[in-house]
């Protein structure tokens, strides 16, 4: 008896180079941004991203046909690229933007993702994109849904769980919201942006690192795809939080009543 | 074993160590030097069982930063993203 036809999934997995999260951010003198003459890595977000991806298929072997990781960025980005062929994604996409140009919006990275999603049609389309649910840099938090919007895609964000249905062409994802977790059933394709806890990305070793140097990464610029990255945003100003005064030490109940009341605070009526 | 194995084995360690200590939180543990110093010093081991310990140390070193690297990152998002109030 024949199986039942299973169906192959082609994953897409955006990812971006931000910021390492370890780094100190310090504005920059114009007040226009933050210095960016610093340590760069894959946004912890994305890389628990290419983990699942990964996790995916060490589930579902055969099943999953593909896993391409795709980043907009400058010349330096296809090092992210790399750190992703070497957790175990197939191959790459670099949308090469030069250095000096503004950081794509989420807007923009959405359509760019759109005309990658319809240029793979032809090699078999995507089912699914795992995303992260945002980057440390701007924590706009923004591009998954963005993404499913202008697709007329499911989505599923703040995923901590997620299990995937070839057969029935379908993802179950537990989701992580205010007050608890909520399950939703989507039907493929679906967009997924993963949360914290959905799993730990693995180390990539030099050994990998080595192995994924051999795998392509195929450089294109906005404009092969026929996309506009330029800002609608203009960025007025940059600042730091408040510094944090020192706090006060009293000695009595009755000195800390006196000084709540010379900051204006006084007793609610009983 | 002929030595050209463990030759290979030890420069795949040493250069596994060298790239993660570049990355070690603490710039004035020399996390590098050290491990240099380490190697240095076993460089004239013969015995089969003196190589095999030594490694066994190496990897141990590799694990151990591997995880002081993860819980350091985890606990930093958590700190950043921190859950939602249950």
């Amino acid at each position: 008896m024949r199986p039942s036809a299973v169906r192959l999934l082609n994953i897409l997995v955006p990812i971006k180079r931000t910021i390492d999260y370890a780094v100190k951010i310090r504005v920059n003198p114009n007040q226009t941004g933050v210095d960016t003459n610093v340590k760069h890595s894959m946004n912890p977000f994305d890389e628990i991203a290419v983990e699942e991806a990964i996790r995916l298929r060490e589930k579902l072997k055969d099943e999953i046909k593909s896993i391409k990781v795709v980043t907009i960025g400058p010349p330096k980005a296809a090092d992210t690229l790399r750190t992703a062929l070497a957790m175990g994604a197939d191959s790459g996409i670099h949308i090469e933007v030069p250095e000096s140009a503004p950081a794509p919006e989420p807007l923009g990275v959405a359509k760019a993702l759109k005309a990658i999603i319809e240029r793979e049609e032809e090699k078999g389309g995507v089912d699914l994109v795992i995303m992260g649910k945002q980057a440390i840099d701007d924590d706009a938090g923004q591009t998954g849904q963005m993404l499913a919007g202008v697709m007329g895609w499911a989505q599923a964000t703040f995923a901590s769980k997620l299990v995937v249905d070839t057969g029935k062409k379908e993802a179950s994802v537990t989701r992580e919201i205010d007050g608890g977790l909520e399950e939703v059933r989507c039907k493929l394709p679906v967009v997924v942006t993963t949360d914290l806890r959905l799993n730990e990305p693995r180390y990539a070793s030099l050994p990998n690192i080595m192995k994924a140097k051999k795998k392509p990464i195929e450089k294109i610029s906005a404009s092969d795809l026929g996309i506009d990255l330029t800002p609608i945003f203009e960025t007025i100003q940059v600042t730091e939080p408040p510094k944090r005064t020192g706090g006060q030490k009293v000695g009595s109940v009755d000195e800390l009543v006196a000084k709540l009341k010379e900051a204006g605070i006084t007793a609610v009526k009983s | 074993m002929s030595p050209n194995v463990n030759r290979v084995r030890v420069i795949a360690l040493y250069k596994e160590l060298h790239r993660l200590g570049r990355d070690y939180p603490d710039a004035s543990y020399d996390f590098n030097g050290r491990m240099r110093r380490m190697f240095e010093r076993n460089r004239h081991l013969t015995d089969p069982e003196d190589v095999e310990k030594a490694f066994k140390l190496g990897e141990y070193i590799k694990n151990e930063t591997l995880a002081l690297y993860s819980l350091r990152k985890y606990r930093a998002l958590k700190r950043m993203y921190p859950e939602e109030g249950a």
